[in-house]
């Protein structure tokens, strides 16, 4: 699955974008959060707060119980703050 | 209804949106447009986006505004990148026969690009740059259409 990070998700990632192979333990997103949360110091500190990140699967909002697949493109970010 | 949605670094000329969406059957075009506030030191603010999301958006936002109200255009172009106090930020165009349509659906669209478009805001003071956090206000704003 591809993986997109915006924001201060993308600074304290500190990538814009990876390929991931789906985790066999991986079923939402929320799981793929906290699987991504062990990756090292900087994912800890972004996906630290879940309650603080919104995601998109394929560019459509969706909520952290949503099922996802390895063809999936996955974004991670802060609540949107345009206008 | 005819839909021009464009996200770009470059400034917009309100007159010529204006101008593309009024033919015949237009009676009103309500427009909005969003700038840089100034004050508390600000020097800039910079955007970023979600290129494709954001349009996408966008564009359903749209589809849910012409569902709502009978519209005959609209035009929205949102810039991203650095902008200056002052600056615009955001237009909102919306053509319909008659106000009260251009202007209704003029706010939902704002009130829907403030809290769903994939749109991140810094703010650069002199001494340090941060993020601007998302406002419960917004989010009522947006709630009050449901």
């Amino acid at each position: 699955m591809k993986l997109l990070y915006f924001a201060w998700v993308r600074q304290k990632v500190g990538k814009s974008e990876e390929d991931l192979a789906l985790p066999a333990n991986v079923t939402t997103l929320r799981d793929l959060a906290l699987h991504l949360r062990t990756r090292g110091p900087g994912y800890a500190d972004a996906f630290a707060n879940l309650a603080r990140l919104r995601a998109a699967a394929n560019q459509v909002h969706v909520g952290l119980d949503t099922r996802i697949g390895d063809g999936d493109v996955i974004a991670f970010f802060p609540p949107v703050t345009g206008g | 209804m005819k839909a021009h949605i464009a996200i770009q670094p470059e400034p917009f000329d309100l007159a010529h949106e204006v101008e593309a969406l009024s033919h015949g059957d237009v009676g009103a075009v309500a427009t909005f447009i969003g700038q840089v506030r100034a004050g508390d030191g600000l020097t800039s603010l910079v955007l970023e986006h979600y290129p494709g999301m954001t349009e996408r958006e966008i564009a359903r936002q749209v589809e849910e505004a012409g569902r709502r109200w009978p519209l005959l255009g609209v035009s929205v172009i949102h810039r991203v990148g650095e902008l200056k106090p002052g600056e615009p930020i955001v237009l909102v165009a919306v053509a319909a026969m008659h106000r009260a349509e251009a202007f209704a659906a003029c706010e939902f669209l704002m009130d829907h690009i403030k809290t769903e478009a994939t749109f991140w805001k810094q703010e650069k003071r002199s001494a340090r740059t941060a993020w601007v956090e998302a406002k419960p206000s917004d989010d009522k704003a947006a709630e009050h259409w449901k």
